[in-house]
């Protein structure tokens, strides 16, 4: 059963990556929009992530709940010695969440949207960056429960290059994967060929930022280069990777909507499989060299039991459910807003 | 600030804010499920104005509620990192099974929302339905998890470790049903009272009564019913406390010594010092009867508790004197609701009937408040009761004072963002749906 957990672990955080990212990442796009485009740009995306937006937030509740429930030591290492990346992530889900409800729901509209735009565009910036910052700290192995004083406990457990860099890593991915998705949620030619040259910055972005990773990883003694590569599942993987990228990029010429979205969810599948494969089970690498394993560190047995039951028997629900949401949003999108903005 | 004063203060604020948000988003569904029903049989164009109207003040509710939600499974570590650690497996079942509701609840509002004119009108109000009852399921869930640290069950302790776990035998401990019904009958009746109060202040001001006062029927009917039921529920769980935690009803009555027909204490300024209260109204025997059912037996008085194991004796007996106090005026208007609707229709155009609903609009609310302060505070110095002690549960991290700060200067900031974009829906309830105006 610990197994089922596990995975509904790893998977949680790849649809929370994929889905959540890309819907901070209409956020990042909308940040390097032109003004007079900016409406325009906002109400496509409204219409894309407006019905999905709750479900897509509630993989990062999943995850939590499954650590806490599954990995209680794993949960409080973290929220002990990442207290401040986490505080500010959390400031980053307030204001984002917030912002767009406020900007979407107020019935005057009137300058007050400039305030809900501002901060809804900031805080897509700051949640991912610190998201990423939380995850790379994780194995960077700075976490040091034997530290003494103040900085060495809660600020040089995160603030270092290599969990910053995948912080940047994160924001492009985050950018991508929203240009990505809105390249297929317009028809309109000139729109189309504007999303394509984000979705080729953001790229570029995101290959300048995981090179910026791998720099910095040497340059603090992670032995990154030695998980991603040193390996044949991670070598497949990032092969993988980049074959399915050229295609896609091949496909986007050719004018397909749903299939290069398919490649980039399956690009970021490939990230998160060759970054944790090689130290799974491990996820907390500490600074003594020791780590924090799902394995070794699991709670009782009959909660991973019933936790695994519960996950199980929940996904049943839920699934059908969200795929159904997805599907009839995706049949005609143009409604949502009549709707909304119809009066 | 004090580190674990902090600690306590940020998460009593987090809460505070939290549960209003989701008493709302729990409880709305189900108003608007009604208003869109008589649309659907009636085809009132009014009642699909309401729905519609409502529809959009719970979205931002919605939004803030599960962001706040967020923020509180976060806290639960970034505070007390002890407590979760070795709390966690054991409570974790409910919030496990919570994950579900949430999720399906999500779901279905992103049907509801988004459906108008889209699916079949059925289909469309059941997944309304829908997001009231998985609502007001993570509510239940949630409170379980409360109530575990109230009666804490499902594990054996022994010499300090937490042994043969049962996440199931926890999650139904023996507090659990006595709290979830209260809280969700309290949800109702605070969400229903507020809900009606705004809407008798437009009805009062003479602003689209056509709209407004088929809302505020609505909402009213399920705040009375649901205030009148809430004594009743109260009286179970004050049983309850007395049996599980006597601490706890001890500081709740300010009751001192141990005696034989216990008085029930009303109001009354505590003097810690000198055990007894000034000011009080005392009933001979009552408390004695409350609790047992007879009118001799002693109940247990803080004289039998270790100082060391006592809760804040004046917080707690002031925030329960509140809560009830609210409680039954809350019955009284119940009352007369209900005088209304059976024997003298004309109240309700009447000034003095709208206006004992608008001064009602905050005290469900401010009841809530109370009575989680009275859960919360009537349980120090314990995390989990008689098991774990909330200071040695709180994070190692020190300058939680700023965070507490920077909490503070958000919530503030949300509360006032919410206030003010309700301000707007209803000033523009006239532009938007104006029956006259909108075709049906
Ligand atoms: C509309 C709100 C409201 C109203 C009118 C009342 N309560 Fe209440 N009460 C709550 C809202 C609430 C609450 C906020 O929902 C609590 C906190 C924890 C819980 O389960 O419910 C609560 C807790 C609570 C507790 C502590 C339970 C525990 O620690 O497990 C007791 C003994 C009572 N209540 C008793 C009463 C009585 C005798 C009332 C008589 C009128 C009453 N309540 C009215
Ligand atoms: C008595 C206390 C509580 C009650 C009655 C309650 C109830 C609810 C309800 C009904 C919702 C959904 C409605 C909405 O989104 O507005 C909600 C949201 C949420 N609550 Fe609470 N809650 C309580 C305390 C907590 C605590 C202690 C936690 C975390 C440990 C928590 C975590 C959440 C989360 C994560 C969400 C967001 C779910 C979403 O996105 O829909 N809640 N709560
Ligand atoms: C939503 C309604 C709730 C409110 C208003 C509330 C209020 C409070 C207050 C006032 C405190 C501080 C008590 C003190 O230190 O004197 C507190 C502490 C705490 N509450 Fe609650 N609470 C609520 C529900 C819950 C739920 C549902 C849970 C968990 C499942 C929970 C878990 C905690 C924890 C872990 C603490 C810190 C430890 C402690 O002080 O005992 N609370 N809460």
């Amino acid at each position: 059963m610990i197994y089922v957990v596990i995975v509904f672990l790893w998977v949680a955080l790849l649809l929370y990556l994929v889905m959540g990212g890309a819907d901070f990442g209409a956020g990042i796009i909308e940040m390097f929009t032109s003004n007079k485009n900016k409406s325009r740009t906002r109400r496509i995306m409204y219409n894309a992530i407006g019905p999905i937006w709750e479900a897509n937030h509630m993989w990062l509740i999943i995850a939590i709940v499954i650590l806490f429930v599954g990995f209680p030591v794993i949960y409080a290492t973290m929220s002990t010695y990442l207290h401040i990346p986490l505080t500010v992530m959390l400031m980053g889900i307030i204001a984002r969440g917030t912002a767009l409800a406020f900007r979407n729901y107020d019935a005057v509209h009137d300058n007050m949207q400039k305030v809900y735009n501002k901060i809804f565009v900031y805080s897509s910036f700051i949640t991912p960056l610190f998201l990423g910052i939380i995850a790379g700290s994780a194995v960077s192995g700075r976490v040091d429960p034997q530290a003494t004083n103040f900085m060495d406990a809660y600020v040089y457990s995160w603030l270092n290059w290599f969990s910053v860099a995948i912080g940047f890593f994160t924001v492009a991915l985050c950018g991508f994967l929203a240009a990505i998705y809105l390249i297929g949620e317009t028809h309109d030619d000139a729109e189309r060929k504007s999303f394509i040259r984000k979705a080729k910055i953001m790229n570029v972005a995101a290959v300048v930022a995981g090179s910026v990773v791998f720099i910095a990883s040497i340059k603090e003694n992670i032995p990154l280069v030695q998980w991603v590569f040193g390996n044949f599942i991670g070598i497949a993987a990032v092969s993988a990777a980049s074959v399915s990228l050229i295609v896609m990029w091949y496909l986007i010429a050719k004018g397909k909507r749903f299939i290069i979205r398919v490649l980039a969810g399956f690009q970021m599948t490939m990230i998160l499989l060759t970054t944790t494969y090689k130290h799974y089970p491990n996820i907390i690498i500490l600074k003594n060299g020791g780590h924090l394993s799902l394995i070794d560190d699991q709670g009782a047995e009959k909660t991973i039991q019933s936790l695994g039951i519960a996950l199980l028997v929940g996904s049943i629900f839920i699934l059908p459910a969200l795929f159904y949401l997805v599907w009839s949003f995706q049949q005609k999108p143009e409604q949502v807003d009549n709707e909304m903005h119809g009066h | 600030m004090d580190n674990f004063m902090a600690a306590r203060s940020q998460m009593a604020l987090s809460l505070g804010f939290h549960i209003i948000f989701s008493c709302i988003g729990m409880v709305m569904p189900f108003f608007m499920a009604v208003s869109h029903f008589i649309w659907l049989k009636t085809g009132n164009p009014v009642y699909q104005n309401v729905t519609k109207a409502w529809s959009k003040g719970v979205a931002i509710f919605f939004a803030t509620g599960a962001v706040s939600g967020t923020v509180l499974s976060f806290e639960l570590g970034l505070l007390w990192p002890t407590f979760m650690k070795h709390a966690g497996p054991i409570f974790g079942m409910p919030f496990s099974l919570e994950g579900t509701a949430f999720f399906i609840e999500a779901i279905a509002l992103g049907f509801f929302l988004y459906g108008w004119n889209r699916f079949n009108r059925w289909f469309h109000w059941f997944t309304g339905v829908v997001v009231g009852v998985s609502g007001l399921i993570s509510g239940i869930l949630v409170v379980a998890a409360n109530a575990w640290m109230n009666s804490p069950s499902g594990f054996d302790f022994v010499d300090g470790k937490y042994l043969n776990i049962d996440p199931i035998k926890a999650m139904f401990n023996p507090a659990w049903f006595s709290q979830a019904l209260h809280m969700s009958v309290a949800a109702f009746a605070a969400t229903g009272f507020a809900v009606a109060g705004v809407h008798a202040l437009m009805i009062m001001r003479k602003r689209n009564i056509s709209f407004h006062m088929p809302a505020f029927k609505i909402a009213a009917v399920f705040g009375v019913v649901a205030a009148i039921l809430q004594p009743l529920s109260g009286d179970i769980s004050a049983k309850m406390v007395a049996k599980r935690q006597p601490a706890k009803l001890a500081a709740m009555e300010a009751h001192f010594k141990t005696e034989p027909y216990s008085p029930l204490i009303i109001g009354g300024i505590p003097d810690v010092k000198n055990k007894k209260v000034d000011y009080a109204i005392e009933l001979p025997g009552m408390l004695s009867f409350m609790v047992h059912d007879d009118f001799k037996t002693p109940v247990t008085g803080l004289d039998q508790i270790p100082e060391k194991d006592q809760p804040p004796i004046a917080v707690t007996h002031y925030a329960f004197q509140l809560m009830v106090a609210l409680g039954m005026l809350m019955m009284a208007l119940g009352i007369i609701y209900l005088i209304a609707v059976f024997k003298k229709k004309n109240w309700f155009d009447k000034r003095w009937f709208l206006k004992l609903f608008i001064w009602a609009t905050p005290i469900g609310f401010i009841a809530v408040e109370a009575g989680w302060t009275v859960t919360e505070v009537g349980r120090q110095p314990w995390i989990i009761q008689g098991v774990m002690r909330t200071a040695d549960a709180v994070t190692p991290m020190p300058g939680i004072g700023y965070s507490f700060y920077l909490f503070t200067a958000v919530y503030f900031t949300l509360s006032l963002a919410v206030i003010f974009l309700l301000y707007r829906q209803i000033k523009m309830v006239p532009e938007i749906y104006d029956t006259k105006t909108v075709a049906p």
